[in-house]
């Protein structure tokens, strides 16, 4: 659906010169829910904006279905078209932009017009009449569950309000993408929840293909399909949401995790000494991860009784990600040190990641 | 009634076919001036915004040059612009009095002012709401009307309501030079024959038309914020 290769951007400015996108490729498939998580900084919002060419990349190139590949030499844009290359016109650019939605963090309604006008402002000067504009804008409001703000001003609806008038704004010229920055980091957590799920009714019901960015794994893990992760510009770790989950590789990949795990807790128990760490080799503090695989088998009693030794479980949490279970423990195994070896290997051939947690 | 008007102010009755004359020429200048104004500082202050780096259209060549000539005659004294303008007023228009001659003079002193109103009130408008309207597709006259005009109205309004009373304290400035107008009847026959009567109904009467301004801009600048959160 959306093809990205080689995108590179540069922010020049007499303070700094910021390298926000480097080097990115990657490929979002048609119908998915594509997520991008990074900290505040690491170029999300700028590659995300590079998609509907807010931002002209300096170079690289995107291809979007059913519109075509546009490559970017030093800023200046052009059609690819098999071998021919013409310089994109301002007039296909504005096209390409309305067959892309998109919604932002803080809304940007129009605060002096209606729900109505909000959601009609992409139709109009469309060749659309005024009956068929009425029509697609109730339907708009229906599908959103709006229907009865229809007359109000956004000052007089709640957030999760206004990020729906948002969606039902950004659905209005039946786009087959739409683009998410941010858009839930400005919601209580009831409200956010609700426009997840609308989100994810919309990709089902219509085929939207969404591309979600967020600095909070939650939203990741409740809705997105595949996730890239983005540092300083580039994108560290790609995939399945649930494998990057289950076995994050980069660093920045891991602490997101964790964040959002609650399993990071043992490392201030660790640092106000409420627990302490002793390496030796008859009692080791430990980290079992369950993937979808091997949670729900009783291993802990069953490791404990065979092997003779100790288990306390001093921090557990069940996630559900990508709508599988995964499972973490942290615990506190004691007992004679082979035993204490042998259980653990034990643990690690049924499927369970076992890590030591040291110093 | 009449008796009693000759009594309490003598002059400003004898001279009031003069009164009548300066007052209409006061309110020529005024709309015509404002006109102008209006249409001119109205499309520089939007050119300020959009050509700005960081604007819609950016453009530092025409960028430049508007802040320049904005700077240069916002911080030449009106008096001052009025003597110095005289030879270009001449030029243009044919004659450097009466109320033609004042028009000039007034744009030059009106313009400047009303551009850096309209450029405040325009970048009021949240960045976040420009950039949702590029992500529609909307052009550039779009966002220009579709946005920044319509989001920036309330504010607008009430540049617009400080403008025009400015410019009738120009009109009556312009009068020292021989614009004609309230400014030179209150000078000519009130300052100059010290018929003291004059200048005070010259005073009240300028006071009255500027609170009739605030007035009306007021209630509309009310009128168009958010409606519908006035009604309840």
């Amino acid at each position: 659906m959306i093809n990205i290769s080689n995108l590179q951007k540069h922010f020049v400015s007499k303070e700094a010169n910021v390298h926000a996108v480097n080097d990115v490729s990657i490929n979002i498939g048609d119908g998915e829910i594509y997520g991008i998580i990074g900290y505040s900084g690491a170029g999300k919002s700028t590659l995300v904006r590079c998609i509907n060419f807010l931002e002209y990349p300096d170079s690289g190139s995107i291809s979007i279905k059913d519109f075509g590949t546009i490559t970017s030499e030093n800023g200046v844009l052009y059609k690819v078209d098999g071998e021919n290359r013409t310089r994109l016109k301002e007039k296909d650019l504005r096209k390409l932009r309305r067959s892309i939605g998109m919604i932002f963090q803080l809304f940007n309604l129009l605060d002096r017009s209606t729900v109505f006008d909000n959601v009609a402002y992409p139709l109009k000067y469309t060749g659309l009449s005024k009956e068929e504009i009425t029509e697609k804008v109730d339907n708009l409001l229906a599908l959103v569950d709006l229907s009865e703000k229809r007359d109000s001003y956004p000052s007089q609806l709640s957030g999760g309000q206004k990020q729906r008038v948002a969606i039902a704004r950004a659905l209005a010229n039946d786009p087959k993408i739409l683009l998410s920055d941010e858009a839930t980091s400005a919601l209580d957590p009831d409200a956010t929840e609700s426009i997840l799920k609308l989100l994810k009714d919309l990709n089902r019901k219509l085929g939207l293909t969404i591309v979600i960015i967020t600095h909070e794994m939650a939203v990741i893990k409740q809705i997105a399909d595949r996730v890239a992760v983005m540092e300083d510009g580039k994108v560290v770790e790609e995939g399945e949401v649930y494998e990057v989950f289950s076995n994050p590789q980069a660093n920045i990949t891991k602490r997101f995790v964790e964040s959002s795990s609650g399993l990071e807790k043992i490392n201030k128990l660790i640092e106000s000494r409420t627990i302490e760490l002793s390496n030796n080799a008859s009692q080791r503090l430990i980290k079992l991860t369950f993937t979808k695989d091997s949670v729900g088998e009783a291993l802990i009693s069953k490791v404990s009784r065979d092997y003779n030794v100790d288990i306390s479980i001093v921090l557990a949490n069940v996630d559900i990600v990508a709508e599988n279970a995964l499972g973490g423990i942290i615990a506190d195994i004691s007992g004679d040190p082979d035993k204490v070896r042998e259980a653990l290997e034990y643990i690690a051939s049924n499927g369970v990641r076992v890590e030591a947690i040291e110093r | 009634m009449k008796e009693l008007l000759y009594k309490l102010i003598p002059n400003f009755m004898n001279y009031s076919d003069r009164f009548l004359e300066s007052l209409s020429a006061t309110f020529q200048m005024f709309f015509i001036a404002g006109a102008i104004t209006l249409l001119l500082g109205g499309l520089f202050g939007i050119l300020l915004v959009i050509t700005r780096p960081d604007g819609i259209k950016p453009n530092k060549f025409i960028h430049s040059v508007l802040e320049i000539i904005t700077n240069i005659f916002r911080s030449i004294p009106f008096i001052i612009l009025l003597i110095f303008l005289i030879p270009f007023t001449r030029t243009l228009v044919g004659t450097s009095i009466g109320v033609k001659g004042a028009i000039v003079p007034l744009v030059f002193g009106a313009v400047p002012f009303f551009t850096r109103q309209v450029e405040s009130a325009l970048s009021a408008v949240d960045p976040g709401k420009v950039e949702a309207a590029r992500a529609m597709g909307s052009g550039i006259p779009g966002i220009i009307f579709r946005v920044y005009l319509k989001e920036a109205l309330p504010d607008l309004i009430r540049v617009i309501t400080i403008t025009a009373i400015s410019i009738i304290g120009l009109t009556t400035a312009a009068g020292a030079v021989g614009a004609g107008g309230l400014g030179s009847f209150a000078i000519n026959y009130g300052q100059n024959m010290h018929y003291s009567d004059i200048v005070n109904v010259c005073v009240i009467l300028l006071l009255i038309i500027v609170s009739v301004i605030q007035v009306i801009g007021n209630t509309l600048a009310r009128k168009t914020t958010n409606k519908k959160l006035f009604q309840k």
